[in-house]
């Protein structure tokens, strides 16, 4: 199907049907119950799901396949995020067009900064590229302050006129669709469950199934296979009368075009833009995602990315109150110890569970989520079998 | 192509779903109410969106245990505080218009994307009705927007830059804290009066958006003064050590440094100014002078004996001994043990407002809201009688020109109040030019669904 064999058509599917009825997915828990804190199937957390899947996958092309180790991948995301905001403030609010200028835009962007750092391999290529990156933030934070806003960022206002669209004098103009807004959708209630469905939302998902069938089909081409060969043994490659240039810098590209069309994405689902979305720590937030879902497997980022977005966002909002309510049950002085033991880990301190998590990722499952789902499968099936299963499924661990 | 078999039931599978899905009873989100998020049940929930992580970390765990105070004192618990004091007698301890006040906490992180994503989790998941917090004017500016795309209301906690009233400001926003121009006009009759008309000033200011309103606001009304700036250098947010920037102060021919700082860059660069020996320094023959305009506890706490003597200007302090301040840090300390900040004080009191517009309004709907805040006039609130302007929704009130203490007597007993400067002083045109001029506009309130 599609030109993809077997098992890569099983996954897509499976993708798919993941990403289509995420709404239900991930709202297992009725309204109004204890448990409802844990739902995640609200249009924001949604829509960042499959926005930082996109940045994930596109960044796994070059990590994954090449293991050249972009640690600056967060300035591409940045600038497709401005190339998308002026689009919507100048040219037109169809989130259309935004996207393409920031797949454009970030494309040409990483094309520049690709051709330098490229020269260098290794350790040097990652500080060249973060070096490129906090360079791009500071510019963003004040030197450019009058083209990206400084601090503040960019927003759309009242006072903002797009070419192509009628906005009435001071209303705020809405990114949309052929007139259909983001933020539209409807509410579905099931008994106490409340499923919501985000035209924003679906956009996204739309946008992240391009992107991971593209992806698969980079996996499975000649093309692809140069890139793991430059990975392998770039003397060797070289050697056998092989540039590897021109291979990196089209993986880098491709890669800077994914983050140019999540930043683009992420403008279009919420009309704004601050430079510390292209701050060190965001482009190292990517390269964690990747590690942590499994480097170098088709659905590990995906994974990875929707992860550490749950911790960011769920688990940071459980606060001493809510801990409270959980352990009510228990006699007075019990309660007190249990959140006083619980609490470090919840709310303010979401970073110091997500951190230990890594960790023990890390070290017991060096490929992954991903692996850690492959050794799950393999204990229900006889052992031959999962072992063909995970190769076919080209979802071994890169390193 | 092996594939159509299992294709095919996929499609079938999906298809029967959908259509199960479909034939169930749905609803649209725009209920009755027609405004985002009407409380339903016999509880409202509110929104307290503060850093928990990151540079302002401090202020934003002041910050909730304020919020978290507020809620206890409008759902009728503890001494009931500030709404013994406040002028306006509506709120009587059982929530807001017989609703228990209930409220969600997020981290902001002191980033305007993590911001707005909290924000919107509390608005699309736990059906906050308000928002309110955050630490930095990045921030402020980022989440109102929001709220005024989402129809919810949005209360300022601590933010400092003309911007978030000024050039930014929304219909569905609404700022009690001072702001740069106030600051400055309050600051500069001081700094005449005790250092004299004649002075050469010498800014250091952290290169973004709340340094740059605060560099113009004080450059202006001190050279209104009759004071003369020398020079103006920009300083990365990011820097830690000042020394290269502090050391061609003393051949600048200046002999004041205004330090446009905040927070930790402040904490530094006074420490680095104090080392080189500023304060003990000559220029033109007179004594060498240090400035800060934006005060807060927990600076004066980083920078330690640094602060004694030196100038400058905050929203609210603890020692104030008005009715109001003295009811908030009683009911404070008796719960925390400590007297609260001035962030603490602003987000309690934007809390208290909220709820008394809803009451007076009647509704929770935002316009109403707003309709009922604008132009209101209240007192008991710690800060005087004070005005909620409606052409900006920008707080007008006395604003406090402090000092650092000489002699400390605790840890929080840092700063000693010198003047109050009168409303009237640091009152501005809403389309004056640091404000964004004639193009800033509200816009219209929003409802949202």
């Amino acid at each position: 199907m599609l030109g993809l064999n077997k098992n890569d058509a099983t996954l897509f599917l499976v993708v798919l049907a993941l990403t289509m009825l995420a709404p239900f997915i991930l709202n297992p828990f009725p309204e109004g119950s204890g448990m409802a804190q844990f739902n995640a199937g609200y249009p924001d957390l949604m829509q960042r799901f499959v926005i930082f899947g996109i940045f994930a996958i596109g960044f796994n092309i070059l990590f994954g396949l090449t293991g050249y180790l972009s640690f600056g991948h967060a300035a591409f995301l940045g600038v497709g995020s401005y190339a998308a905001i002026w689009s919507l403030k100048l040219f037109t609010l169809d989130v259309i067009p935004a996207i393409i200028f920031a797949i454009i835009l970030a494309g040409a962007f990483s094309l520049l900064v690709g051709f330098i750092s490229l020269r260098r391999s290794g350790i040097y290529f990652s500080i060249l590229t973060l070096a490129f990156a906090q360079m791009s933030y500071a510019l963003a934070y004040s030197v450019l302050t009058p083209l990206t806003g400084g601090e503040t960022g960019l927003q759309i206002k009242g006072t903002d006129t797009p070419l192509l669209s009628n906005v009435a004098d001071g209303e705020i103009g809405r990114a949309n669709l052929l007139g259909a807004e983001m933020s539209s959708g409807f509410d579905m209630a099931v008994g106490s469950w409340l499923f919501t469905f985000n035209l924003g939302y679906y956009i996204a998902a739309v946008a992240m199934l391009i992107a991971f069938y593209l992806s698969i089909r980079i996996f499975r081409s000649p093309f692809g296979m140069m890139l793991r060969a430059v990975k392998s043994n770039q003397q060797r490659m070289n050697y056998t009368g092989l540039s590897p240039k021109p291979y990196t810098l089209a993986a880098f590209v491709i890669s800077g075009m994914y983050a140019g069309l999540a930043g683009g994405l992420m403008v279009a689902m919420d009309t704004q833009v601050g430079p510390e979305r292209m701050f060190w720590t965001a482009s190292g937030e990517v390269v964690i995602m990747t590690i942590l879902g499994g480097a170098g497997t088709l659905l590990g980022p995906v994974l990875g990315a929707g992860f550490i977005k749950y911790f960011e966002n769920i688990v940071s909002k459980i606060n001493k109150d809510i801990l409270h309510n959980w352990f009510a049950f228990l006699p007075d002085g019990f309660e007190d110890v249990m959140v006083s033991l619980v609490y470090p880990f919840v709310g303010k301190g979401w970073h110091l569970t997500l951190g230990i998590l890594f960790m023990l990722v890390v070290i017991f499952l060096p490929g992954g989520l991903v692996e850690g789902g492959q050794r799950l499968i393999g204990l229900f099936r006889r052992k031959s079998k999962s072992s063909e299963a995970g190769k076919a499924d080209g979802t071994e661990p890169a390193e | 192509m092996s594939k159509s078999n299992f294709t095919r039931r996929g499609v079938l599978k999906t298809g029967a779903l959908a259509g199960a899905g479909l034939t169930l009873p749905t609803y649209l989100r725009a209920q009755d109410s027609g405004f985002t998020n009407a409380p339903t049940g016999d509880s409202v929930t509110l929104g307290f969106n503060v850093p928990q992580t990151g540079p302002y970390a401090d202020e934003g765990a002041d910050e909730l245990r304020a919020y978290e105070l507020a809620v206890e004192h409008l759902n009728g618990g503890g001494d009931g505080g500030m709404l013994n004091t406040f002028s306006s007698k509506v709120l009587d301890g059982t929530g807001i218009m017989g609703k228990r006040v209930d409220y969600v906490t997020g981290d902001t992180q002191t980033k305007s994307d993590a911001a707005r994503a909290s924000a919107r989790s509390m608005i699309e998941k736990d059906g906050a009705v308000m928002i309110t917090g955050g630490s930095s004017s990045g921030v402020a500016v980022a989440v109102q927007a929001l709220c005024q795309e989402a129809g919810v209301i949005f209360m300022a906690g601590l933010t400092h830059s003309n911007d978030t009233t000024g050039k930014d400001r929304k219909a569905n926003g609404f700022r009690h804290f001072f702001n740069s121009y106030m600051s400055g006009a309050a600051l500069a009759p001081v700094l005449a009066n005790a250092y004299g008309t004649d002075r050469k000033a010498y800014h250091l200011t952290a290169d973004y958006n709340w340094g740059y309103t605060t560099e113009e606001a004080v450059r202006s009304s001190t050279e209104a003064m009759g004071w003369e700036t020398v020079n103006a250098v920009k300083t990365p947010l990011t820097q830690t050590d000042f020394s290269s920037y502090i050391a061609p102060v003393l051949n600048s021919g200046a002999d004041v440094l205004v330090l446009n700082h905040y927070g930790g860059n402040m904490v530094n660069s006074l420490t680095n100014a104090v080392q080189f020996g500023l304060r003990d320094a000559m220029a033109n023959g007179k004594n060498f002078e240090i400035v800060v305009p934006l005060y807060s506890r927990l600076m004066a706490r980083g920078a330690g004996a640094n602060v004694k003597g030196i100038y400058g200007s905050t929203n609210w302090h603890w020692s104030l001994q008005d009715e109001g301040s003295q009811a908030f840090v009683r009911s404070f300390g008796e719960k925390y043990g400590f007297p609260p900040s001035q962030a603490a004080h602003t987000c309690y009191v934007q809390t208290l407002l909220y709820a008394d517009a809803v009451t007076r309004a009647g509704s929770f709907a935002p316009c109403a809201v707003a309709e009922a805040l604008e132009g209101y006039e209240f007192d008991g609130l710690g800060n005087g009688p004070t005005l909620y302007r409606a052409e900006d929704h920008q707080c007008f009130k006395d604003v406090l020109v402090v000092r650092g203490k000489e002699n400390p007597q605790s840890e929080f007993d840092l700063l000693e109040i010198v003047e109050v400067t009168p409303v009237e002083q640091v009152t501005y045109a809403p389309d004056h030019p640091q404000m964004g001029g004639a193009a800033a506009t509200l816009g219209t309130c929003n409802n949202g669904a």
